[in-house]
């Protein structure tokens, strides 16, 4: 038994990154970044406000969250819709409560399914960032580029059309991009994602369309992570979260730069009745630190350009 | 394939010569940063894939980026903070890749111990030729960039062959972290008959394993730590202990962990008689006092 010879070559082995999309750097060999007011910690919480598809293709993966048993998954396709019908009220109502700012990750789709959920949503003042069309439309390494470009073209004519938003913010399915979606995304306008999660703060990001700003997106302190996949309780997932906040406002304090603390919420898992009031905890608790500034995606961006 | 490893000999951890640690210490304490390179597209292995999702698997790739992007400057403050001198697991790429952090390392005296080339190129399925230049690739980066003489191996991603024991001696080595039998150091027989050792790492008390693959809370992983310790250190008096926390900046090392684990290790450091050590330093010592 043997390997190809290649197995042992390894033509990317150099300095930096395997890849062009972004230049390797340490976070603490950056300059700092100054958030306004002088703020230590930006807090983004996304709310992720979905459509899990009931004839899921799960192609090549399910979508964290989507069916899991035979066709039709009833339980699993009512429980997501909770989360538009109940969960999300309570979420943003928390958020109201303490003063903390959401911004909306919305399944395109959602503007044809629940006009009246969008409306809702275009009431507020709050930015809305294109989550793709459903929760199965998956960008991924095998989907051909045209197709996926149509996905993407129709969701943001879509949304931005449903919401009179420019629509500047772009979050994946799952998180799944493929080779081709950051220089799609760039050609349709979008200007920043949060799909790549490797750093806590936002960095440029390479695409033939010009730079677009990864804005990273905890998946270690998103709900579904915690709660779903590690089966944490939603007490340990208030402590996780109180804990990261607490960490991050004092390395922005020692480093006298500021960091980011980036929440994804689903209103189908943390709206539930048993569940929202440790949202609520964990909200408390970063809404009463000093140096925190509660803002939106878009507002987080400009202010780490402006500091640039 | 072998019904046995056949490595080293069986016996009972209260039927043993004692094992004296140097100042009479009752466990030597190591901390195992892994300090790893995932590739984004790696050539692929026939026995495992890479990565779940088809390339690129962002989720993945990212997750691991993200240890060398943030998590490696907090974890490194925070051995500095304890006195703690990081025995590293290296994928030897990285030298190449991110200099940066192996000048810190070097700086701070941590030892570094060959983890491969890439922890997404496996030793499944290499021919011994293929498995020796691999392991020779990884022994003379570290020299090159380091100035060490790499002593320890620990396999990329934990992915072996029969021979890899032998081939690691042959190439200058001295201890193994691949093997989970003991709480004690233990003579390993490799072929060519050179002194060759077992050092306890850990895959119980290693952050993946317990935040992936057993999927425990921070504090409670702070916690078992905790507990792991004070057993140690209590028959530790009787006959020395070895006690090793492998680590993985991008795990331990965000924000909502950090602290816990930072917990843990002010419990272990605040014993006086521990030995706080390096993997090296421990083989090097048991082979001298306790190997014929």
């Amino acid at each position: 038994m043997s390997l190809e010879p290649s197995y042992l070559h390894y033509p990317r082995r150099r300095y930096g990154m395997d890849h062009a999309r972004y230049e390797w750097s340490m976070l603490t060999e950056r300059p700092p970044v100054r958030w306004p007011g002088n703020a230590k910690l930006a807090v983004w919480v996304n709310l992720a406000v979905q459509f899990f598809p009931l004839n899921q293709r799960g192609k090549p993966f399910a979508p964290p969250g989507g069916m899991t048993t035979a066709y039709p998954d009833l339980r699993h396709y009512t429980l997501r819709e909770y989360g538009n019908r109940v969960g999300l009220v309570r979420c943003v109502q928390a958020l109201d409560t303490f003063g903390l700012k959401p911004t909306f990750a919305v399944n395109a789709i959602i503007a044809q399914k629940y006009p009246r959920l969008l409306e809702r949503l275009c009431e507020r003042d709050d930015e809305i960032l294109c989550h793709s069309w459903h929760m199965d439309s998956l960008h991924h390494g095998e989907l051909d580029e045209s197709e996926e470009a149509e996905i993407i073209e129709r969701s943001l004519a879509c949304l931005r059309e449903a919401t009179g938003q420019p629509i500047r913010g772009w979050l994946s399915p799952g998180g799944s991009q493929s080779h081709n979606t950051p220089d799609l995304l760039a050609s349709q306008g979008i200007e920043y994602m949060g799909d790549w999660l490797n750093d806590d703060l936002p960095y440029p990001f390479r695409t033939k369309h010009g730079d677009l700003i990864a804005l990273p997106l905890s998946l270690e302190l998103d709900d579904h992570f915690i709660v779903g996949v590690n089966l944490h309780s939603e007490t340990e997932y208030a402590e996780q979260i109180k804990d990261a906040c607490d960490f991050l406002l004092r390395e922005a304090q020692e480093a006298e730069g500021g960091r980011l603390l980036a929440l994804n919420v689903h209103p189908w898992l943390m709206g539930q009745p048993h569940r929202i009031a440790a949202l609520e905890d964990a909200l408390e608790h970063i809404a009463n630190q000093p140096g925190i500034w509660s803002a939106s995606a878009h507002e987080i961006v400009s202010a780490w350009r402006n500091a640039q | 394939m072998l019904e046995s490893l056949d490595r080293y000999d069986f016996s009972l951890i209260d039927e043993r010569e004692p094992i004296r640690w140097p100042k009479g210490a009752r466990v030597a304490f190591w901390v195992a940063p892994n300090i790893e390179f995932y590739e984004l597209d790696p050539a692929p292995n026939p026995v495992r894939r890479a990565w779940p999702r088809p390339v690129p698997d962002v989720q993945g790739y990212a997750t691991r980026d993200y240890g060398n992007r943030v998590g490696h400057m907090r974890m490194m403050q925070l051995l500095d903070k304890y006195g703690v001198r990081g025995s590293i697991s290296l994928s030897t790429a990285l030298c190449e890749h991110h200099p940066e952090i192996i000048e810190l390392c070097v700086k701070r005296d941590w030892e570094f111990f060959s983890h491969g080339i890439y922890n997404t190129r496996y030793t499944y399925g290499m021919n011994e030729a293929q498995e020796r230049e691999m392991i020779e690739d990884s022994v003379r980066t570290i020299k090159r960039h380091t100035g060490q003489d790499c002593a320890g191996y620990l396999a990329p991603a934990l992915t072996h062959t029969e021979h890899t024991l032998d081939l690691f001696a042959e190439a200058g080595g001295i201890y193994t972290c691949d093997l989970f039998h003991d709480d004690q150091p233990t003579t390993v027989r490799v072929r060519s008959g050179k002194p060759f050792v077992s050092v306890p790492y850990s895959l119980e008390l290693n952050d993946t394993i317990a935040y992936v693959v057993n999927k425990v809370e921070p504090r409670r992983y702070a916690a078992m730590i905790k507990k792991a310790f004070d057993r140690l250190y209590f028959e530790g008096k009787e006959s020395g202990r070895v006690m090793c926390i492998p680590l993985h900046a991008y795990q331990v090392s965000h924000p909502h962990r950090l602290a816990a684990f930072e917990d843990a290790l002010a419990h272990i450091t605040s014993h006086k008689d521990i030995w706080v050590t390096t993997g090296r330093e421990i083989a090097e010592y048991f082979i001298e006092h306790h190997v014929a």
